[in-house]
């Protein structure tokens, strides 16, 4: 199955792992059993607490980290294997922006976007107007002669990413860019990354610890906890259908649909003797997430149900809505039986009283 | 003050300058390889050769350690060798020569250090060689270091330079102590001090001022 999928994928992670030597005796694992396909001209988002390998795993796509078991093939090329003129090539055809922009204090913006062209040795006067279009692509026209000290964050990072640009990369890869921006800034940043990966065809891989920026361009993801990814595949199935605990704890975060403290808190697992009432997750998808249906619902069954929280979402251009309910425990299954045969995925929480 | 020691001081002056800038420019352009080499050497950097970086980590702090008066007799076969002669001004270049390497050397290697890591890493990811780092990466940014480092050690060498008379050197410092010292003349010592705090000064200002307009990091004419 991989073999036949693998032709779409920009980067391919076949079985990876990276362990550190440790002073001593013995060693550190950071990955496991690594395996990943992204998917060429999409936007892939990996998300993982820090410290869970994120970071490890994005920088050996361009070689900056090797692994230590299994193979890393951008472009059908092995990265892992590349060594000298051999893995620069590969670099230049990977960009690669950063959490703290890292930008050349000595260089203008004009300046730092040329610099990876005349590290590639092209010739000088293409330099000068490629470095000019680039800038002025990413809205900056008016700063190509000021140093970045006298940037904004948001505008040191649209430098960044010219600058990544510069040598044409099939593959940009965004470590934490947006991490230390302000929620706006944030935002505008965003939307030039989905910009540049539409016009360009751009392959994205992003890492992030915030669940928001997978949310708002990436069309697949994957999660890592403790150096393995728990879950991979395209964005709106993972938030509409998480797997992993992991997977939950970011989208509570991020779906705005936990339960007010003074249910969770008398919230069982089992239900209890007598008249109980079962919480469920009713998760809204496609077209569905729109329609009336819990009014149908209460309206056909005759049911009592209230509404403990929820939210309406969009993932690219598709809703979905998530619903945090309460009803009678002894019509439990007869209220997740109504929402199924209307195709929407139903999730017992807890029992209270 | 006689005409003919007013002649005498700006002779000596010249000859002061003449040796410190001699020795500031060999002791950069031999120091600045040197101080980038030790600063990208250590294991798992740059240029990772720990083992050479070890050893000429101890070369340029023996150097550092013999008293510069020593070292001026110490290597009078070597300055013969270099110079044709052992004595006068211009042999006077070769230990000062030799004093600055080591000096510059580590004052351009802090400077380097200084240069933060994630401009190394964002190079290599683009693709950089080793000395297109250096060159256009490192040095570039380490500038405004290099710059006051320089600073300092020309000051430096200006005071090392009053040494040199031990091997027939002259300059402000000799002219110091023969006249000055030696025949009792307090206005030539007065007059000897004076031009060399004088030039202090205005190798310090100047320093501070390239340093200044070479460094970008801190936005500039705000509120000026």
């Amino acid at each position: 199955m991989q073999r036949e999928t693998s032709a779409g994928a920009a980067i391919l992670f076949d079985d990876v792992g990276k362990t550190y030597p440790q002073k001593g005796a013995g060693s550190v694992m950071a990955l496991e059993g690594i395996s990943l396909e992204v998917p060429a001209g999409a936007i892939t988002g990996i998300i993982g607490r820090s410290g869970a390998g994120k970071s490890t795993l994005m920088r050996m796509v361009n070689g900056l980290e090797k692994p230590t078991s299994g193979r890393i093939t951008v472009g059908g090329r092995d990265v892992g294997a590349a060594h000298g003129a051999a893995l620069r090539e590969i670099r230049r055809e990977v960009g690669m922006i950063f959490q703290h922009f890292n930008l050349l204090s000595s260089r203008t913006v004009l300046e730092n976007v040329a610099l990876p062209m005349e590290i590639a040795g092209v010739p000088r006067g293409q330099i000068r107007t490629r470095a000019s279009d680039l800038v002025a692509r990413v809205g900056l026209e008016k700063l190509a002669n000021r140093y970045p000290a006298e940037l904004s964050g948001g505008q040191k990072q649209r430098v960044g990413i010219a600058r990544a640009l510069a040598t044409e990369p099939k593959v940009l890869l965004s470590d934490e860019a947006t991490s230390a921006l302000d929620p706006e800034t944030t935002q505008t940043v965003l939307k030039l990354l989905a910009d540049i990966n539409r016009d360009l065809g751009l392959t994205v891989l992003l890492i992030t610890h915030e669940m928001a920026v997978v949310r708002d361009i990436a069309s697949h993801m994957a999660v890592i906890d403790g150096g393995r990814i728990v879950e991979a595949g395209e964005t709106y199935d993972i938030f509409t259908t998480p797997q992993h605990p992991t997977t939950r704890s970011f989208l509570s975060g991020v779906t705005g649909v936990t339960l007010p403290r003074f249910i969770a808190e008398q919230m069982v697992t089992e239900r209890p003797e007598g008249p109980a009432r079962e919480v469920i997750r009713i998760t809204f998808l496609g077209d569905k997430a729109t329609d009336p249906l819990l009014a149908q619902m209460s309206a056909a069954l005759g049911l009592d149900v209230n509404i403990l929280a929820g939210a309406i979402e969009e993932i690219g251009p598709r809703p979905f809505g998530n619903l945090l309910i309460s009803v009678p425990a002894d019509r439990g299954a007869e209220a997740r039986s109504y929402l199924e045969t209307h195709q929407q995925r139903t999730e017992v929480l807890g029992y209270v009283r | 003050m006689s005409a003919n020691l007013i002649h005498m001081l700006i002779d000596a002056t010249w000859q002061t300058l003449y040796m410190v800038a001699v020795a500031a420019i060999i002791g950069a352009v031999i120091g600045l390889p040197i101080g980038v080499f030790l600063a990208c050497s250590q294991r798992g950097e740059l240029l990772s050769a720990p083992l050479v970086n070890r050893v000429l980590g101890i070369v340029v702090n023996a150097t550092r350690s013999v008293p510069f008066i020593i070292l001026v007799v110490a290597i009078i076969p070597f300055t013969r060798m270099v110079a044709g002669t052992s004595i006068g001004t211009t042999a006077a270049i070769v230990p000062l020569t030799i004093a600055a390497i080591p000096f510059i050397a580590r004052l351009i290697e802090n400077a380097i250090r200084e240069v933060d890591a994630g401009l190394i890493e964002a190079a290599r990811a683009m693709g950089a060689t080793p000395l297109q780092i250096i060159r256009k990466v490192l040095i570039p940014e380490a500038l405004p270091g290099i710059t006051l480092g320089m600073t300092l050690a020309v000051v430096s060498l200006i005071g090392y330079s009053a040494m040199v008379g031990a091997v027939g050197g002259e300059g402000l410092g000799d002219l110091g102590i023969r006249y000055g010292y030696q025949r009792f003349m307090p206005d030539v010592m007065a007059m000897v001090v004076i031009i060399l705090i004088v030039l202090v000064q205005l190798v310090q200002t100047i320093g501070e001022w390239i340093a200044r307009r070479v460094d970008k990091r801190a936005p500039r004419n705000r509120g000026a």
